[in-house]
């Protein structure tokens, strides 16, 4: 634990001041503050879109903040870009390691170090003395010349780390680094963070795992709707504390939800393993005119399952539909048993941005707008045309491209193309995700339509307001299955929170 | 209108060249030149239609001249075996057919990157083609073959019908075929297309069967314009066709172009050759300058590409 007296305060190797970052509209960050000092870990923690990804991105400078102001090392930055964060000694190593796999380990330490000491050749030995010095001087063992795709997954985080060492860095910005280590690695991993810290090197931590931030970090800042909370000694808190200062929010916004009397059961799935897709013994079911709330945090398998159901990582187990038994091997046997699926990306999975709003929407059910085999343009746009109008799809025609429309009206032209075909069972996966705020309410009172009309839809969203509000009852998902299933009445922010941080909740 | 605006820039592009070979030479503008200069590109017409398909779902063929020249060698043999021409033709055009599913189940089953299957299709054809035939030209043909015993004038005729029902057919189904809205879905985004339950492997592989069919049927065509076949045609067809369809507007990464484009493409680049001959520029010029156009032609893809990157995101 650091000790900072105040007369003689030693120079903060970051100091963020009210930064803030709208995105089309949307404020990833409002308040984003941030106070690091070298020689210590520093957590930074938050649910998802708390806005901690967009706050060390404005430090590496991977973004420019829209206002508020920035420090490293006592410099005052103003205009930041990548290169000038690497040149103040900021390196940051993510979850997924960016190595070079077809390079060796020797390699990929070494190229970016060498980029400063020009010329054109490349001397192997030095490289190569280098690389090892490296990884000794971090206490690991890797042979420099191993070819980095054939390394574990902790090993490339080493290499990762000897880079960031070798380029002088002194903060250090670890994002989820234990997210896909074994335990084992991750207390190798946790030695060699101590280690850096006694060094002098400044750590930022980003985890969403608290045990481990309780044990390591010397201080935590909480993050919440991109607002800076509270940055507290890591000896003053426990967990309970932390997960009520990240969810410690009233719901403001007010939801569309009325409940309607839910009829049959929809789907039902019970024992739903999926290993590929990192699955286990799921079970839950959903009636029509149900909403069935997904919670959980990023990676916790909810976006698995809603792809393990449409059949794009399809296993062999049955589900029943509507009381039959089926199973579900391609999206297309999905459409054709009655489900939809609006996916999570929507620039990569979602709509199709070349195409028109009209050839968007009538993608999936182009029999219906076909006379023999012809599609029928006079049908197709008057089709286009009433979903438009009723979603308030805001584009001067159903001929524009997707791509010219704004994050919310591509939604809502997802949206129209599954209203179109008409599914007995929706999955809607971060539906309002990227979307401003009018498109946001619109979108919602849209999900209540469905259920209205008969849908049970199943709705995953990051956003704990949201699924409360929306829902009839919640999954929450922990480390790849269903942990609990709560009523509506029983779902409560801390609850939801707690279970989806791993943490058993008396009821 | 700005949607068709780069089917005007290449029609005026056309008419300029058009007029000041009308302003300046005499001979361009008669029956036997034109009709020449037309029945010289029916191959390059209707394989690039095949190839429009192709470079919509981002990927590419450049195995159709060699498919071209065994098709060609394939006509001629049957004809000479006794077989009716029209069974000749059947003959070949089942071949290319085969010859493009081939290469097409690799891309499509076997996610194989298709420049590379196609490379390897081209010269593994092209090279059992000259060691089967020995270079030897195939002779020795029914009289009925040449232009199907019709008069110069009559197989003209009917080589320009085909041609329109070719391209008016591809041009209405890509528009109005479901099969033509799953491949501008699959060449702009197959995950997104997958996802609405297109069967995107079935797409990738079914552009190259057509354009192995269209390739073979248009090597029949081609075969009986003369009483001699030879076992080399075919030679550049890959280059001009992929030309042709990227001056007419078509972006080489998938999910955008138009028939309409592809054809003011091919007779472009097709009177090109034939007007700098008639204006007196030496014939060396002539790639040189039919290169410079298609550069031309991408960089204003890649220019109003950027631009409308720039506006989606503000």
């Amino acid at each position: 634990m650091q000790n900072v007296s105040s007369n003689s305060a030693p120079p903060l190797a970051i100091a963020a001041k009210s930064l803030t970052k709208s995105y089309a509209g949307v404020r990833a960050l409002r308040s984003g503050s941030l106070e690091l000092l070298p020689g210590e870990v520093h957590a930074l923690i938050g649910e998802n879109g708390a806005g901690k990804s967009t706050l060390t991105k404005i430090i590496t400078g991977a973004i420019q903040p829209d206002s508020g102001e920035l420090e490293i090392f006592g410099q005052r930055i103003s205009e930041n870009d990548p290169n000038r964060s690497r040149a103040l000694g900021v390196a940051a190593i993510y979850q997924q390691p960016a190595i070079f796999p077809h390079l060796t380990v020797a390699e990929n330490i070494c190229m970016p170090l060498e980029r400063e000491r020009g010329g054109i050749t490349v001397d192997w030995r030095s490289r190569k003395q280098r690389a090892k010095e490296l990884i000794h001087s971090i206490g690991a063992n890797i042979d420099p010349d191993r070819l980095a795709g054939t390394l574990s997954m902790a090993e490339q985080q080493v290499v990762e780390i000897a880079k960031a060492i070798g380029a002088k860095a002194r903060i250090l910005l670890m994002d989820e680094p234990t997210a896909l280590l074994s335990e084992r690695e991750t207390e190798k991993l946790f030695t060699l963070v101590k280690r850096l810290r006694s060094e002098g090197v400044a750590i930022i931590y980003i985890s969403h795992r608290l045990e481990e931030i309780l044990s390591l970090a010397d201080r935590i800042t909480v993050l919440r709707d991109g607002e800076t909370i509270a940055c507290c000694n890591a000896g003053d808190v426990d967990r309970a504390k932390l997960i009520e200062l990240m969810v410690g929010r009233s719901i403001e916004s007010v939801f569309p939800k009325r409940t309607v009397v839910p009829g049959d059961v929809a789907i039902a799935v019970k024992d739903l393993n999926n290993p590929e897709a990192g699955l286990h013994d799921i079970s839950f079911s959903v009636r029509k005119g149900e909403i069935f709330g997904l919670a959980g945090l990023v990676g916790s398998g909810r976006t698995e399952l809603a792809r393990t159901l449409f059949g794009i990582t399809p296993v062999h187990t049955s589900i029943t539909l509507h009381g039959r038994e089926v199973t579900i091997g391609s999206p297309a046997e999905a459409i054709a048993k009655g489900l939809g699926y609006l996916p999570e990306d929507r620039r990569q999975h979602g709509v199709i941005l070349d195409m028109s709003i009209a050839s968007n929407i009538t993608l999936a059910s182009l029999n219906d707008v076909a006379k023999r085999g012809l599609l029928d343009s006079n049908r197709e746009q008057s089709v286009a045309e009433a979903y438009r109008t009723s979603l308030r799809i805001k584009a001067p025609a159903t001929d524009t491209v997707a791509g010219a429309l704004s994050g919310g009206n591509q939604q809502k032209v997802a949206l129209a193309r599954w209203l179109a075909i008409k599914p007995g069972i929706m999955i809607l996966d971060e539906p309002t995700q990227g979307v401003d705020v009018g498109s946001k309410s619109e979108i919602h009172e849209l999900i209540v339509e469905f259920a209205e009309r008969g849908m049970a839809v199943i709705l995953i969203s990051s956003e704990l307001p949201e699924v409360l509000g929306m829902s009839d009852r919640i999954g929450v998902f922990y480390n790849g299955t269903i942990v609990a299933t709560l009523s509506r009445e029983e779902a409560t922010q801390q609850k939801v929170m707690s279970l989806a941080f791993g943490h058993e909740v008396q009821a | 209108m700005k949607a068709y605006a780069r089917e005007l820039a290449v029609a005026a592009t056309i008419l300029l060249v058009l007029a000041l070979l009308a302003a300046t030479t005499h001979g361009f503008f008669t029956v036997d030149n034109l009709s020449d200069l037309f029945l010289a590109n029916v191959p390059v017409l209707i394989v690039s239609l095949g190839m429009t398909l192709i470079i919509l779902t981002g990927q590419i063929d450049i195995s159709v001249g060699s498919v071209f020249a065994v098709c060609s060698i394939v006509t001629g043999v049957a004809a000479r075996a006794g077989l009716p021409v029209l069974v000749a033709m059947l003959i070949a055009s089942v071949v290319g057919a085969l010859l493009g599913s081939f290469n097409g189940a690799l891309v499509a089953w076997m996610r194989m990157p298709s420049i590379v299957v196609t490379l390897a299709s081209m010269v593994a054809i092209r090279d059992g083609l000259r060691w089967q035939t020995q270079g030897a030209w195939v002779g020795d043909l029914p009289a009925s073959f040449q232009r199907f015993g019709l008069s110069q004038t009559a197989y003209t005729i009917l080589m320009l019908v085909v041609a329109v029902l070719l391209i008016v057919f591809f041009a209405v189904g890509l528009r109005y075929f479901r099969g033509g809205r799953n491949i501008f879905a699959t060449g702009s985004n197959e995950a997104a297309a997958r996802i609405l339950g297109i069967d995107t492997n079935r797409v990738l592989f079914s552009v190259f069967a057509i354009t192995g069919l269209l390739t073979g049927f248009s090597a029949a065509l081609n075969a009986v314009r003369f009483n001699q076949i030879p076992s080399n045609s075919g030679i550049g067809l890959e280059l001009k066709t992929i030309a042709a369809v990227a001056v007419g507007g078509a972006t080489i990464t998938g999910g955008s172009g138009t028939i309409a484009g592809t054809v003011l493409g091919v007779v472009l680049l097709g009177i090109i050759g034939p007007a700098l001959t008639f204006l007196g520029v030496s014939a060396y010029w002539e790639h040189a300058i039919q290169g410079l156009i298609i550069l031309a032609a991408v960089s204003v893809n890649v220019l109003s590409h950027y631009r409308r990157r720039q506006v989606s995101h503000a």
